[in-house]
């Protein structure tokens, strides 16, 4: 079973992320921050990181950099989800290292196809 | 007919006569157990002509006072679910297979038809594939010419004009940034990818097809939804429409094995089909 760490600050984005990740076979961990994400990387590594942009403590490209200088090998496939939905946003988290992306909102299908894109799914 | 607040229902013979309409026109068959979809993809329609019922529909098509409201009717029910890169290791192989034709006809540019194309998700993709494959600018890059019964899709595909729910399911971002433009809420084709491709409203069924013959025809998740009788003609039409040493892709869940003696599976390109040999079209299709 695959692992799917899932940062955000809302717990309801974490609660609906959480449902449709457990349908796709997912073992689904949650932090509320990018420095939470980063403490349950190091402790062990997941398949891939389902990240939100904007978060207090440490957003989600701080916790990207911040994975990339980190050490950790194997490092998981990135998927940003986010609200910034901008060409600009997402150029910068693919420079940043960022796998994939998912603009929200998005639904079951959408988060599925982007799982496979990374080969996750 | 009102029973005071009651939600209407349909009659048997009204939802009768806009399904075999729809066969008529299209060839599609909706099965007895998803007759709800018709009044599911209607009941815009209904609200905008100020219909209560589907028997006032049908009223309204037969009266033929609103020459558009069939067509509308018809693109309403046809399934035009589709994605961009849906099947996409099938995709991998139909670009690889192009490739490895290419490499066999020499400078002659090969021609592709996608029937069904619905919104264009497919022969974009496609495309795309081919791009990164051969080079947009190749003076080899292949025809594509992609064909759908629905005006109203055509012209979406045409446009290139994708929601940001479209364009997420299925198309990977690094592609998105490199083929698509941001516009407000939507993305948009970049000129340079909509230009590879030619969107012409057709029939299957009915239609002639493109003229002139095709090296590959995608014709994928349309079949399934034809009677066994129609889906015979269309193998007659499509094997005529194919060079000799042409390919057909089919959907998943689609054969041409025990429906029609012209097309038999590709030796060399897994789960395609190519022409039978000695199989005259002429002598095995009735028109």
């Amino acid at each position: 079973m695959k692992t799917c760490l899932v940062v955000d600050d809302s717990k309801v984005i974490r609660k609906v992320a959480r449902h449709i990740l457990e349908t796709l076979e997912f073992e689904v961990r949650e932090a509320g921050d990018g420095r939470e994400a980063l403490e349950s990387c190091m402790a062990a590594v997941p398949d891939v990181v389902l990240l939100d942009w904007n978060m207090p403590v440490m957003s989600g490209m701080d916790f990207l950099r911040a994975l990339g200088d980190s050490g950790i090998e194997n490092k998981p496939k990135v998927v940003f989800c986010t609200t910034e939905n901008g060409m600009g946003h997402i150029r910068a988290a693919i420079e940043a290292g960022a796998d994939e992306y998912v603009m929200k909102p998005f639904d079951r299908e959408t988060l599925e196809s982007k799982l496979q894109i990374v080969g996750m799914a | 007919m009102m029973l005071g607040n009651q939600p209407q229902v349909a009659s048997t013979s009204a939802m009768g006569v806009i399904a075999a309409m729809l066969e008529q026109r299209t060839g599609q068959q909706i099965a007895a157990n998803r007759s709800w979809r018709i009044e599911t993809a209607l009941k815009p329609i209904l609200r905008k002509h100020r219909l209560e019922t589907l028997d006032e529909l049908v009223a309204a098509l037969m009266a033929g006072q609103n020459g558009n409201l069939a067509e509308t009717v018809v693109d309403a029910m046809l399934n035009q679910e589709t994605s961009f890169f849906r099947d996409a290791a099938v995709l991998d192989q139909i670009a690889d297979a192009v490739v490895a034709l290419q490499q066999t006809v020499g400078g002659r540019r090969l021609r592709i038809w996608c029937a069904g194309c619905s919104t264009g998700q497919e022969p974009y993709s496609l495309a795309i594939l081919l791009s990164e494959r051969l080079g947009d600018a190749s003076p080899t890059f292949p025809e594509i010419v992609a064909t759908d019964i629905s005006a109203a899709a055509i012209s979406r595909a045409r446009n290139g004009r994708y929601s940001q729910f479209e364009i997420q399911r299925g198309m990977p971002i690094r592609r998105m940034i490199r083929w698509f433009d941001a516009e407000g809420e939507e993305w948009q084709t970049k000129a340079e990818l909509t230009r590879l491709i030619q969107f012409r409203k057709a029939n299957l069924v009915g239609d002639q097809p493109p003229p002139g013959r095709f090296d590959v025809i995608l014709c994928r998740n349309v079949l399934m939804y034809f009677s066994a009788a129609l889906r015979r003609r269309v193998f007659c039409q499509l094997a005529e429409s194919i060079r000799p040493e042409g390919l057909l892709v089919l959907g998943a869940g689609e054969t041409v094995i025990g429906q029609t003696e012209l097309l038999k599976p590709s030796q060399q390109f897994r789960g395609m089909y190519t022409l039978a040999p000695a199989k005259d079209a002429a002598s095995h299709c009735v028109a």
